[in-house]
């Protein structure tokens, strides 16, 4: 599958070849004062993977976006196949054959899985919806992404799905948009875009996704992919994009560009040396009177089955196990946000346990309401608010964090996905929690921001708090975690110092 | 995914509030054995629960996907006034009810289009159409009651089984229920109430399903204030204030989240069932009305709540 970059018009599998199928010119945005885009140029062939980079706000979602007529452009010219492209919106943009996987979660929570794989493309007689087509869309579709072992269930209701199984039940819809799931021959869709499909996959659903993109690929069609992730860009991508400041800083191939040259180009800057120093110290010498957290036989209605584990003061405790296994649920028991029905969770933190939220528009953040408001919600604090003082607090925050965001009363909803992240995080820092459940900290967030925040961790672990870390990157679990502990379908094991660990000895444990 | 959960999920909505019918309705049996048992109280009964229940069938559409409509009460008074004002000029009943109907339609077209297009929010929009719509059938009526011979039309709800009321209130819940659960259209009711943004991405145009919902539950209010001219048979500008609470308390009770996504027909229908069972019973009862306000109210409440109690239940 590698197809050497200007390998012109080689025959049959003419990949990433010939004139663009996708073209954008000269795309301007802004919002208010502020210009995202200012002047951004893409072009996309046929039978390409191409990604599309930058850091977080840079604009990479806007412009998708655009693309899908989602959002207006004060300015942009785009072709599609040659023609003049200007959708006035997302059902246009599906007819003229341009698709997306968006980046926030777009279920409708009430309906079906099935129903909501075919919405918009329910095949119907006179009106009625032909049921038993419907279903085998569906069926075909989410075949596609889930494999043939795993199977998400068509009729219950996507409210009820694991944010994960929520990704793949969007992706399916995509390509049953696209055509996918009812020709078995060729795709109706020309483009299809990918806005971080893998941010909240865990990774035999991602490698599974890829095999899937190429397959796309191959049938011709062209594929926009935005990520974080540059080890896979430069696995799977033919070609890259970088934006900063609302302009194209880069682009080449990733297999042959140096990564580093590609996060300068990204960051404009060198990509600061991590300062995450590893953890699995000897500092788990086990005195009591450092516990804060007791965790003994613990165990939900569904997930986990059985969690026994203490975490101490000045100490990061790392959960890996694969997507399904129990993670977030283990988290919520702990918070006690869901109520358990076995074991026992004693704390011993005077200043509480506060919980970052893998789902950050759901429960998160108050998406409408601004930046200063969603850091400085809290129980504690006095009667008395003032929206002076909330948005000196919100600004501080914001310069804290490098949020970036265009004044503390801006809301949360408007940011970008990474900036999200770091307004949820904002306001557990502020909170001052002893204990910190922390689920996918780093979802969406960008290179240079990603060890901002593991750095974080560290120094809050170094000045007393203890950290229950999620993650589905088991680079930043072993890099991060002083003991790390392996959750295999709902049972926790012991956990281990980090040393003792690497990536692959991790992803061995949890799967198998 | 357990049994259980499933179970959970499949559970239909409509469940709860027809337990609660034949509860209720045995409950007064026994108490009043005598009465409350007669074919003729239940032919009242399902005769005063018509105008409820096909207002309550838009009001489902409405509520399902986010909405509210409180210009019910109006728009059935406006219905019987436009309809008597046209009996009384001479036209033929048929002529007379379209006309009616038209207007209905139009007034759910401009509340729809207020909503969908212009993103008002609904119960502002339908706050100010109560208001105009009353005032305009008072204006049409000249403040009084419109006599006027009813041609027939009177027989809608005549006082047996043949009464060709019950048979269109049936056939029209029957419609609603299927164009809600075996449509393409219906399938996108439920998915602009769940997830606005999701449609649009799916090519759904929201604001048109809008349109059409608000138009087809204000034409079903039409025909509401049709039948309702039937039992008064004069054209009364002042009749069915309040209406509006009694059809969301029937929707409520049927199942459906006034957040929006969620909601059905057959709950809705006997949601508007129960109430006109716990009126009719404490009449029969001899209770005071006051006593029938406070079960009312509390029914309501009680039936959202055992439905919270489900999904949470569900949820786990
Ligand atoms: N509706 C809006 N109103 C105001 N500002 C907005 C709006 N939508 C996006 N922005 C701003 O535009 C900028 C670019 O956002 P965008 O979502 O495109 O970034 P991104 O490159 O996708 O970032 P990420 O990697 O975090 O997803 C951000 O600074 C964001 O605050
Ligand atoms: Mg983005």
């Amino acid at each position: 599958m590698t197809s050497p970059p200007g390998a012109a018009s080689s025959p049959p599998e003419a990949a990433a070849s010939g004139p663009p199928v996708l073209e954008i010119a000269g795309a301007e945005k802004s919002f208010g004062a502020v210009a995202v885009l200012r002047g951004v140029s893409l072009s996309v062939r046929r039978g390409e993977i191409h990604a599309l980079l930058g850091e977080n706000g840079a604009g990479k979602s806007t412009l998708m976006r655009i693309l899908l007529g989602a959002e207006s452009a004060d300015r942009c010219q785009m072709k599609l196949a040659g023609e003049p492209y200007a959708p006035p919106g997302p059902g246009a943009a599906q007819r003229a054959g341009v698709v997306m996987v968006p980046q926030e979660r777009t279920l409708c929570l009430h309906l079906t899985v099935l129903e909501n794989v075919v919405l918009g493309l329910e095949p119907a007689r006179a009106g009625f919806v032909r049921r038993g087509a419907a279903r085998e869309i569906a069926e075909r579709a989410l075949g596609l992404v889930t494999g043939v072992g795993r199977r998400i269930p068509l009729d219950v209701r996507a409210g009820s799905l694991s944010v994960a199984d929520q990704q793949l039940v969007e992706i399916a819809r995509a390509l049953a948009q696209g055509g996918a799931a009812t020709r078995e021959d060729g795709l109706s869709a020309k483009v299809l875009v990918l806005d971080e499909p893998t941010a909240s996959l865990g990774q035999d659903d991602a490698a599974r996704l890829f095999t899937r993109v190429h397959a796309l690929k191959a049938a011709g069609l062209a594929v926009v992919l935005v990520t974080h992730f540059l080890a896979d860009v430069r696995a799977h991508a033919d070609r890259y994009t970088v934006l900063r400041d609302g302009t194209v800083k880069g682009e080449g191939d990733p297999k042959v560009t140096p990564p580093e040259q590609i996060v300068r180009e990204m960051l404009g800057r060198e990509l600061e040396a991590a300062r995450v120093e590893p953890g699995g110290d000897a500092r788990g010498a086990p005195h009591d009177e450092g516990v804060l957290l007791d965790v003994n036989a613990l165990g939900g209605c569904d997930r986990p089955r059985s969690a026994t584990f203490v975490l101490r003061r000045g100490e990061v405790l790392g959960i890996a196990g694969l997507v399904g296994s129990g993670r977030t649920e283990l988290l919520r028991l702990i918070a006690g946000l869901d109520a358990s029905i076995q074991g026992t969770v004693r704390v011993r933190a005077d200043k509480g346990v506060g919980l970052l939220s893998e789902d950050r528009g759901g429960e998160g953040l108050m998406l409408s309401r601004s930046i200063a408001e969603n850091v400085t919600l809290s129980r504690r604090g006095s009667f008395v608010s003032r929206p002076s003082a909330l948005f000196a607090e919100g600004a501080r925050w914001i310069a804290e964090l490098s949020i970036k965001a265009s004044s503390p009363a801006q809301s949360a909803g408007e940011l970008s996905g990474g900036n999200q992240q770091k307004v949820q995080l904002a306001r557990l820092l502020r909170e001052d929690y002893d204990v910190l459940l922390i689920d996918e900290p780093t979802r969406g967030i960008d290179v240079a921001s990603k060890t901002q925040v593991l750095a974080l961790v560290r120094e809050l672990a170094r000045r007393g708090k203890g950290i229950v870390l999620v993650s589905s990157q088991l680079d930043e679990l072993v890099s991060t975690c002083d003991r790390i502990a392996v959750l295999r379908r709902g049972e926790l094991d012991a956990p281990r110092p980090a040393s003792e660990w690497t990536e692959e000895r991790l992803l061995l444990e949890a799967s198998s | 995914m357990n049994l259980r959960s499933l179970l959970g999920d499949r559970r239909p909505a409509w469940l709860g509030p027809l337990v609660a019918v034949v509860v209720v309705y045995a409950v007064f049996a026994i108490l009043t054995p005598d009465t409350f048992l007669r074919t003729q109280n239940l032919l009242t009964m399902a005769r005063q629960t018509v105008v409820v229940a096909i207002c309550a069938l838009g009001m489902t559409m409405v509520i399902v996907t986010g909405g509210i409509d409180l210009s019910t009460g109006s728009l059935v008074a406006l219905t019987t006034v436009v309809v008597a004002r046209l009996l009384r000029s001479g036209y033929g009943p048929v002529v007379a009810v379209l006309g009616a109907l038209a207007v209905a339609a139009l007034v759910g077209a401009s509340i729809g289009a207020l909503v969908g297009r212009l993103k008002m929010m609904p119960f502002v929009v339908t706050l100010g159409a109560m208001t105009i719509l009353r005032g305009a059938a008072k204006g049409l009526a000249d403040e009084q009651k419109i006599d006027c011979d009813t041609k027939g039309l009177e027989r809608l709800l005549s006082a047996d089984i043949t009464a060709p009321g019950l048979w269109i209130a049936l056939t029209l819940a029957i419609g609603v229920a299927v164009l809600l659960n075996y449509t393409r259209f219906g399938r996108h009711v439920f998915a602009v109430g769940s997830n606005e943004a999701a449609a649009r991405l799916c090519g759904i145009d929201p604001a048109r399903v809008k349109i059409l919902v608000y138009m087809l539950s204000s034409l079903l209010f039409g025909v509401a204030g049709v039948m309702e001219l039937s039992t008064l048979t004069v054209g009364d500008p002042t009749d069915s204030i309040g209406l509006e609470l009694d059809v969301i308390a029937a929707v409520v009770i049927g199942g459906a989240s006034l957040a929006g996504g969620e909601g059905s027909v057959i709950g809705s229908v006997l949601g508007a069932l129960l109430m006109t069972v716990i009126k009719t019973g404490a009449v029969h009862r001899g209770m005071p009305s006051w006593t029938q306000e406070i079960a009312t109210g509390a029914i309501i409440v009680l039936a959202v709540a055992v439905d919270r109690l489900r999904h949470a239940r569900a949820r786990r």
